[in-house]
């Protein structure tokens, strides 16, 4: 039985019946639909490594959320009321309360979601139908071009969907389907088969300064170079969402790709080209300061619900003006960093590093592998005789300086990452990372003391301010102090651990991969 | 999960037509619904174009031996399951008789489909027995078709006055009059006096129509092949009252 017409999937149709099955008909389930898809994700797919996919689906002028794992079993759906329909990028808190928001804000967290995939499909419906002309099967023909990020056309997908109790029956149609010419099995999401026809892959995120794959015995100007390079793609990546807005983790990323550079140049720039470090330090020095107001203004932001919530004198509403006055302060200090990252000198500042970094050639007889134990050891020696001099009774200061040199060894360990072994490498970074903890802690309360002392004198010179106001940041400020002061009552203990023989074997282990035949080289 | 069953010692009184179009307008309003056809002849299965044929039969079904879930199947309508009759149903008694609490039986066995439907409709066969017993002890609404006749009215009354003398769960019982023939005085009177009177009777009423046999030629609920007939409409009458009176939460909430 064949009921061909104009329907969509009607050449599928015709070449399921001429495969010819005695039992079976087929039925067209009507006319095809038009459906608009839009896929959702962070910007660093957090939902993919979840092992979900997002998409806005847009049919008869119904919009829903859809929330599926990655092999395509239905999570949750949320239909989207008529009217004005979510304005991407948006947070997973602007969507409509219920379980998919749960969901999606559980894996996105404080990224916001944003198109990474958009296509129009035309989807018709086949039904399979045994003797008894009863439904076993679904077969949906979706054909779908893909708008976003290119325009590309994706092979018509088939999916047959056997109904309850029909997947032996179901499980025939399919094989015969699967094995008619032209038809091929696949695993792919329609996001996965979207995005591939369109030239790109999920899970692919330029916004991650990722560890560089280098071989010992690369020249050390060269692996520089190369590290440099993957920075400064990573800076690159995240100027577009910083200058939008997008969401905070943009101009965190932008930050951290432009600190690893500065260190990099600091402890290593003595490999790189003869003057190169000192050209371009200062450059990104001012690039890193040019951003680190609107950074600190958000780690307030984002700790202050927190904040809020903790207040035992004080009441949440005591807080608001302190609240207003931040957020004034980043919308002001945002615009100033907008400014920065457009201007000429941020413009010149990439150009002329990108070019700088394509002319480093190889030279003098370093390899990466000696440069990496050089200054991995230089690095280690130092975090460990600055901590041993702090005692109970040093300043701050001293804490903030072993953080930075416990920082620099961090950067040194992962930026060489690729040449040491994982297991090692994972079991080092996680001793030094409990020490940094610790003093990060320490440094983020004593700092956040300051600035918000700070904010309470300009808020004071400004307009009046309510005394609760004042009286609630003094108990924030206090509860800043108690943290602090838990963390330096760590800070002996921890050190202990870092300066003990167990992991001072472990970090000295790495900064031995040259061995002596490479090192002989340098 | 809300268990209604079609029940009526009489048979051919409507019991299936009456299950086979409530279950298709409950699934259409988005409860994810079963309907059991527990008759041997496998009527309801028919209309849904569904073999009746259960593996290992009913007695693997009501030892335990094959868990309800893997007998389901689907049916041509979203959201509306069907668990097919079989013919091995006729010795459904011998098999609950040697249950331990043959009365509780069904109860329990429809337990673990609670996160899975929110409604169960149960499609009896005419008769009474250790099977009629134990859906009037699993069912939390009993849809009872009467055919309009004083008798018809005495029948209810036992049937209530049975249900009341159950310890703990009692089922609610709600009768309609079924192949009403409004050409009928004696019909028509009936019609007009006992729903205002007696609470348990339904104002909605079933007429005999002949587009209703004919879903044996269609093999599917007339409120699904002709919803826009007097037929489908009464049905529809009689599935808010019942969805009402068995006090379903709104599917979508
Ligand atoms: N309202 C109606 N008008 C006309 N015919 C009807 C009506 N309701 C049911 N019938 C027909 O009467 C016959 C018996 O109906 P149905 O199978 O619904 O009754 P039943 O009570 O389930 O019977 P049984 O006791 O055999 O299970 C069927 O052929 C059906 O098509
Ligand atoms: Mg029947």
């Amino acid at each position: 039985m064949l009921d061909g017409g104009a329907g969509a999937g009607s050449h599928v149709l015709q070449t399921l019946a001429s495969a010819g099955d005695d039992h079976l008909g087929w039925e067209n389930g009507g006319t095809a639909r038009t459906i608009r898809r839009t896929w959702l994700d962070t910007f660093d797919w957090r939902l993919y490594r979840a092992g979900l996919t997002l998409q806005q689906v847009l049919r008869g002028g119904q919009a829903e959320l859809v929330l599926a794992s990655r092999d395509g079993d239905l999570v949750a759906t949320e239909r989207l009321p008529a009217g004005p329909r979510p304005k991407w990028p948006a947070m997973a808190a602007q969507l409509p309360a219920g379980t998919l928001r749960d969901a999606v804000a559980r894996a996105a967290g404080i990224r916001a979601l944003l198109p990474v995939a958009r296509a129009v499909s035309s989807v018709g419906e086949l039904q399979a139908l045994n003797e008894d002309a009863k439904t076993i099967a679904r077969l949906a023909v979706d054909r779908m071009a893909v708008t976003y990020p290119a325009r590309a056309s994706v092979p018509a997908r088939l999916t047959l969907l056997p109904v309850r109790g029909y997947h032996g029956q179901a499980g025939k149609v399919g094989r015969a389907i699967g094995s008619l010419p032209g038809v091929s099995a696949g695993a792919d999401s329609a996001l996965e088969a979207a995005l591939a026809a369109a030239g790109a892959r999920p899970g692919e995120c330029a916004g991650k300064p990722s560890p560089v794959q280098l071989a010992p015995d690369q020249p050390a100007a060269q692996a520089m170079a190369a590290i440099l390079a993957s920075l400064l793609a990573a800076i690159d990546a995240n100027l577009p969402g910083t200058i939008r807005d997008i969401d905070t983790e943009f101009l965190h990323d932008l930050r951290v790709a432009v600190r690893w550079t500065r260190s990099a140049l600091k402890l290593c720039g003595d490999a790189l080209p003869k003057g190169l470090a000192a050209e371009f330090r200062p450059e990104f020095s001012w690039l890193g300061d040019l951003t680190t107001p609107t950074r600190d203004l958000d780690v307030f932001l984002l700790g202050y619900p927190r904040m809020a919530t903790s207040l035992v004198g004080g009441s949440e509403a005591d807080l608001v003006p302190f609240h207003d006055f931040l957020a004034d302060s980043r919308a002001a200090a945002y615009r100033r960093l907008v400014a920065g990252l457009r201007s000429a000198r941020s413009g010149r500042l990439r150009g002329t590093w990108r070019a700088a970094l394509g002319d480093v050639r190889p030279a003098g007889r370093l390899t990466v592998a000696g440069l990496a134990d050089i200054k991995i050891a230089a690095a280690h020696h130092k975090a460990l005789r600055t901590g041993r001099e702090i005692t109970p009774a040093s300043p701050a200061e001293s804490l903030h300086d072993l953080r930075k040199r416990c920082k620099e060894l961090r950067y040194l360990v992962e930026m060489f990452g690729s040449l040491h072994d994982p297991e090692r490498l994972s079991h080092a970074v996680r001793e030094l990372k409990a020490l940094q903890d610790c003093l990060g802690e320490f440094q983020d309360a004593d700092v956040q003391r300051a600035e918000i002392r700070g904010i309470a004198e300009q808020m004071m010179d400004g307009n009046r301010v309510p005394a609760q106001t004042l009286l609630a940041m003094g108990e924030i400020v206090a509860g800043l102090a108690v943290r602090q002061a838990r963390a330096r009552a760590q800070f002996a203990g921890r050190f202990a651990d870092f300066a003990g023989p167990a992991s001072r074997t472990r970090l000295a282990a790495l900064a031995r991969t040259a061995g002596p035949a490479r090192s002989s080289r340098a | 999960m809300k268990v209604l069953a079609t029940y009526n010692i009489k048979g051919g009184v409507g019991k299936t037509a009456t299950a086979v179009n409530l279950g298709y307008l409950a699934a259409r309003d988005g409860y994810r619904l079963l309907l059991w056809d527990l008759d041997p002849q496998g009527a309801a299965s028919f209309l849904f174009r569904v073999k009746p044929r259960v593996k290992g039969g009913g007695e693997a079904l009501i030892r335990g031996r094959r868990p309800l879930d893997d007998a389901i199947k689907g049916t041509d309508f979203a959201g509306l399951d069907l668990l097919p009759a079989d013919f091995t149903y006729r010795n459904l008694d011998l098999a609950l008789d040697s249950a331990k609490q043959p009365a509780k039986r069904l109860a329990s066995l429809l337990a673990p489909l609670r996160g899975e439907y929110d409604i169960v409709v149960l499609d009896c066969p005419p008769s009474i027995s250790l099977l009629s017993e134990s859906v009037l002890h699993a069912a939390d609404l009993l849809l009872v078709p009467l055919i309009p006749t004083t008798l018809s009215v005495r029948t209810l009354d036992q049937l209530t006055e049975f249900v009341a003398g159950f310890n703990g769960h009692q089922p609610d019982i709600l009768a309609f009059f079924s192949m009403l023939d409004r050409r009928k005085r004696l019909h028509a009177q009936i019609l007009q006096e006992l729903p205002a009177q007696r609470p348990d009777i339904a104002t909605a009423a079933i007429p005999a129509l002949s587009l209703i046999e004919q879903m044996s030629v269609r093999r599917a609920p007339v409120a699904a092949f002709a919803p826009r007939t007097a037929a489908a409409r009464q049905y529809r009458e009689l599935w808010r009252e019942a969805r009402e009176r068995a006090r379903l939460p709104d599917p979508r909430a």
